[in-house]
């Protein structure tokens, strides 16, 4: 407490000092070694493994707004592996892995909780695709359960398995190690671990340019000035076509919004995360008590972050059904976020024909549960400039190939 | 929610509309001679720019026929709606 010479108290006087940065907001210096456009979760974990499994720390990483405050920001928070293919279950088992032992490795609590994922199955087809889906964990190993209605009630008593609704509970596939974490902390923790080993973190620095010589990238040019590079990395989510446009290469991908929402906080109800791709939407419940919810994207292409009230009345509608106990609940907030969704529902990442310059893309709907594991494998690409074999299958040249790695509704999840 | 004015209905509530993507995408004349590189960038790529976009909506809930747009898709703007075998307004 100090006080003024009128003797009273100065405002805020008392308060404590500001708390130490997480990480150093740095001034671009004219060149590096590796340029990593998007300061998301993807472009963070990727410059924290740059750094830690390769020992290259000349990094900057660009990001058009503030740090994470694009789709990290925005997203459900879900973690899980349960895909069906083979090369889906490949990177996203690996990023699970890592999830497991991230907060020790960051030195920073992610709120990380293996709560479990109910994915509900509501037709024979359903069931079907879904012990099928069961199945093909198993021999990937990823742990995946079969349960019956009953057994959903038990891992989740507010579901109504009641059989007289319009799209019953059949059943539904469990992955117990499947959970959320809180978003802004990973980001904050990679943001802080990278910057720890010297990377720098640039903030309203927006990419306008990419500089190509003798089909070589060369830098980038921002709005704050131009910057000479070695390499460039991109990890612009939904801004990935413009920003690769730049060089001239264009991507399959379609930009469009994506909501979510909360519910006021409410006491625990809501002990796992439960998806249901045949009434799509999937809820949990935030540490803090607010019900998450995930609606579906827009149909038509967008870049604004923000989509259509109809979605969120259809995404309220589903939870309805499955959750009667929801119905007085009150909305707190929406929001939205601009995914950029492949074909096949199967990301992008890897090499293109500009040597030096690299993708990570095509996420679409599902990029969060990844970050880990994407960071992991992009940073073994762009070291090394050879795919890092669990991305490899993710190469831009499938759509040429044919090869396709089609987790449309295969994901247990509608995109 | 967008209001969108079907050429034949008028402005109507996004709800009554299907989307269907990018608009001029002509199938190839002579489909056996492309490689496999045409061909995907037939089957697979698409436009996908921050600004004017032509394409297609169907407006499924009211007169069931097919016209395009040209919206920014940046801002959502709608600048033209024009008919199925219609050029590309020159001023959108």
């Amino acid at each position: 407490m100090s006080p003024t010479t009128q003797g009273r108290r100065t405002p805020g006087a008392d308060l404590p000092d500001h708390p130490g940065r997480l990480w150093r907001s740095a001034e671009p210096k004219r060149a590096y070694d590796v340029v990593i456009v998007g300061g998301g979760g993807h472009g963070l974990a990727t410059a924290y493994y740059l750094a830690k499994n390769h020992g290259i720390t000349d990094i900057a990483v660009l990001e058009r707004g503030w740090l994470a405050g694009g789709n990290m920001a925005r997203n459900t928070t879900i973690i899980r592996s349960n895909y069906l293919w083979d090369e889906s279950a490949g990177i996203y088992e690996h990023a699970l892995k890592l999830w497991e032992g991230l907060e020790e490795d960051l030195g920073y609590p992610l709120l990380f909780s293996q709560r479990g994922v109910l994915n509900l199955a509501h037709s024979l087809q359903d069931v079907r695709d879904s012990v099928r889906r069961v199945n093909a964990n198993r021999l990937n190993g990823v742990d995946a359960e079969w349960l019956t209605p009953e057994q959903v009630k038990e891992v989740c008593p507010i579901v109504d398995i009641s059989p007289d609704v319009r799209y019953p509970v059949l059943g539904a596939t469990y992955q117990p190690r499947a959970g959320i974490a809180k978003h802004d902390y990973v980001a904050w923790g990679f943001a802080k671990a990278a910057s720890d080993l010297g990377v720098d973190m640039i903030e309203h620095c927006e990419v306008t340019g990419l500089d190509v010589r003798d089909g070589r990238v060369t830098g980038v040019r921002t709005t704050r000035g131009p910057i000479a590079a070695g390499k460039v990395a991109l990890a612009a989510a939904g801004h990935s076509s413009v920003v690769a446009g730049y060089a001239g290469v264009s991507l399959p991908l379609q930009s469009h919004p994506l909501q979510a929402l909360v519910s006021e906080l409410l006491e625990p109800v809501h002990p796992t995360v439960v998806m249901s791709n045949a009434v799509h939407v999937y809820v949990s419940q935030a540490h803090k008590g607010e019900l998450v919810m995930g609606a579906g994207i827009d149909a038509a292409n967008s870049y604004r972050q923000r989509g259509a009230f109809h979605i969120i009345e259809r995404q309220m509608s589903a939870a309805l059904e499955l959750f009667p106990v929801f119905a007085r609940a009150h909305v707190l907030r929406t929001w939205g976020g601009v995914v950029d969704v492949t074909p096949d529902a199967s990301p992008i990442v890897g090499l293109t024909h500009v040597e030096n310059l690299y993708v990570n893309c095509g996420w679409g709907t599902g990029g969060f549960k990844a970050t880990p594991g994407v960071g992991w494998c992009y940073a073994h690409t762009v070291a090394t400039g050879e795919p890092h074999p669990l991305n490899a299958p993710f190469s831009l040249d499938r759509f040429t190939t044919g090869k396709l790695v089609d987790e449309h509704g295969a994901a247990a999840v509608a995109h | 929610m967008l209001l969108i004015p079907c050429p034949w209905c008028g402005p109507r509530d996004e709800a009554e509309f299907h989307y269907g993507g990018q608009a001029h995408v002509a199938y190839p004349e002579n489909p056996a001679a492309l490689s496999d590189e045409e061909w995907a960038r037939y089957l697979f790529f698409r436009d996908n720019p921050k600004g004017l976009f032509a394409e297609r909506w169907s407006h499924t809930a009211g007169c069931r026929r097919w016209f395009n747009a040209v919206r920014d898709t940046a801002t959502n703007e709608i600048h033209a709606v024009y008919r199925v075998g219609e050029p590309r307004p020159v001023s959108a």
